[in-house]
């Protein structure tokens, strides 16, 4: 079909818009901060190389244990994901039932007690725990009561 | 099967088909493929899409202002104007920017939200009575989940900076300040999951909306809730290695991609839906993110009583005005006792 008849008549060109982008500065300027905004994680870190957080097992009490003996309660890649449920677990567990032993995967029976068994071997809190606690910025409140054992030990050799 | 029940199906399958790609693409070793190349063509899209889009919209010319908003147009000094009046009918930019301020950050005009409805009328109960009534619930819902949304998203920036930036955590501090479960539960989680049920419940529960709801209104909702659940699901229920997550997503921030061991397909899962999200944002529903800047009735001041607004498409317009008409018919006009402005024989007096 030709376009004989348009709204403007007989034959009538068709009036022409001009091809620009109106509100030229608030547009850009509304576009730079949305790039700015959504970019800023890309634009902060571009090529810089972030050291991975490497909690520290080199503990004197971790280097006694015999080879085969240098495990945790639990296998280290559970462990990694699921610490805090079991610690808290075990704080329902002790607080609760009174009942202060916990039987591993493994089938072997260990004190159910943060400061009194995890930190018997895992002294060095500031190399441990806070390493990745740093690094997704997670605060536990263990710390609200129980103390780091690197405390004591560092008030221990001042003295 | 209904009108209804096919968009939800089609929906709720995408949704589901989805996550089952994801989660059997990370069974299948394709971690790199999921981790990586994914989320970059995701981001890719999304930012190219809103650049499209809201230069296409930054081009489209507007033919007029819409003058009726609601609220007295500045006028004589005597006529009062509340800061209410202002604010909606604002006479200048500096106004605009109020009421584009309250429109994005309050929702002012979801706030003005009314339902109409035909209800029994109580002396009659035989007969209706059309009530219209303030309908708040809409814009609680809307609100509820945009901010928990927002506040999400801005908890999630511990994943991209290191070190994380002490707004953020603080941010997550107060959003967990019960201390209630391990790891400490988020209010927003639950806010979230519940303005997200109400807004679909919303569109179910009416048999007005449940016939102008498509499948592309349900699937944001179902993404966002699949998006939400796996979220919750990871965070509560079924852990992955945090340290390694962060460790994949400050590689994917500075442009040097890797992908750390230990971390569960649920993570994948949730991952590629957030990406599905942002891919499908410039090209859906979703974009009236940035279209309500380009809304004529929130970014136009209406200043129409003193300030000319000239249509963009005007045309050359030819006019054919009395008088060319009167030359033209003049002769026959005066024959038949027509009154005209000259006298033929002035006229011609004149030509020559």
């Amino acid at each position: 079909m030709a376009d004989y008849k348009n709204e403007f008549g007989w034959f009538a060109p068709k009036p022409t818009v001009e091809k620009k982008i109106y509100n030229l500065t608030a547009v850009a300027v509304g576009l730079g901060i949305f790039l700015v905004v959504f970019g800023a994680p890309v634009l902060l870190n571009m090529g810089k190389v972030h050291p991975v957080p490497q909690p520290s097992v080199d503990t004197p009490a971790i280097q006694k244990l015999a080879e085969k003996e240098r495990q945790c309660v639990e296998p280290t890649e559970w462990m990694r994901a699921n610490h805090m449920q079991l610690l808290w677990d075990w704080r329902e567990q002790v607080v609760r039932t009174g009942e202060r032993y916990y039987t591993t995967s493994r089938g072997k029976k260990v004190l159910a007690s943060l400061s009194n068994n995890c930190m018997e071997c895992h002294t060095n809190k500031s190399q441990f725990c806070d390493q990745c606690h740093n690094y997704v910025a997670v605060a536990p409140n263990c710390w609200g009561c129980h103390l780091p054992k690197e405390q004591n030990v560092a008030k221990a050799e001042g003295k | 099967m209904n009108f209804t029940q096919r968009h939800i199906t089609v929906a709720l399958a995408a949704v589901l088909g989805l996550i089952a790609v994801a989660y059997v693409g990370v069974q299948g070793n394709l971690q790199l493929l999921f981790g990586v190349v994914v989320p970059y063509l995701a981001l890719l899209l999304f930012f190219e899409g809103i650049i499209y889009r809201v230069i296409k919209w930054a081009r489209s010319p507007v033919p007029f202002k819409i003058p009726t908003t609601a609220g007295q147009v500045k006028s004589l000094p005597w006529v009062p104007r509340t800061l209410g009046d202002k604010l909606d009918n604002p006479e200048s930019k500096a106004w605009v920017l109020g009421r584009m301020a309250l429109e994005v950050l309050a929702f002012r005009s979801l706030f003005r939200n009314t339902r109409t409805e035909l209800v029994p009328d109580p002396k009659f109960p035989e007969k209706a009575r059309l009530v219209h009534w303030s309908y708040k619930w809409l814009w609680l819902g809307a609100i509820a989940f945009h901010y928990a949304f927002l506040i999400i998203v801005l908890r999630h920036l511990r994943f991209f900076f290191e070190p994380t930036p002490h707004a953020i955590a603080l941010l997550g501090e107060i959003d967990g300040f019960w201390q209630f479960f391990i790891p400490t539960f988020y209010l927003t989680d639950i806010i979230i999951v519940l303005a997200l049920l109400y807004l679909l419940g919303r569109r179910l529960a009416n048999a007005n909306l449940r016939y102008i709801t498509l499948a592309s209104d349900y699937f944001p909702l179902f993404l966002i809730l699949g998006i939400v659940s796996t979220g919750i699901l990871m965070r509560y229920f079924f852990k992955t290695d945090i340290t390694a997550v962060k460790q994949l997503i400050m590689g994917l921030v500075s442009l040097k991609p890797v992908i750390p061991a230990g971390i569960s397909p649920l993570f994948y899962v949730h991952l590629f839906l957030v990406c599905v999200l942002l891919a499908y944002f410039p090209y859906s529903k979703l974009l009236h993110a940035p279209g309500v800047f380009f809304s004529p009735t929130r970014n136009l001041p209406g200043d129409n009583r003193w300030a000319l607004h000239v249509n963009p498409w005007n045309y050359p317009v030819k006019f054919h005005p009395y008088m060319e008409y009167e030359d033209q018919f003049r002769d026959a006009m005066y024959e038949a006792g027509i009154p005209v402005e000259k006298e033929p024989e002035t006229a011609e007096v004149e030509e020559e």
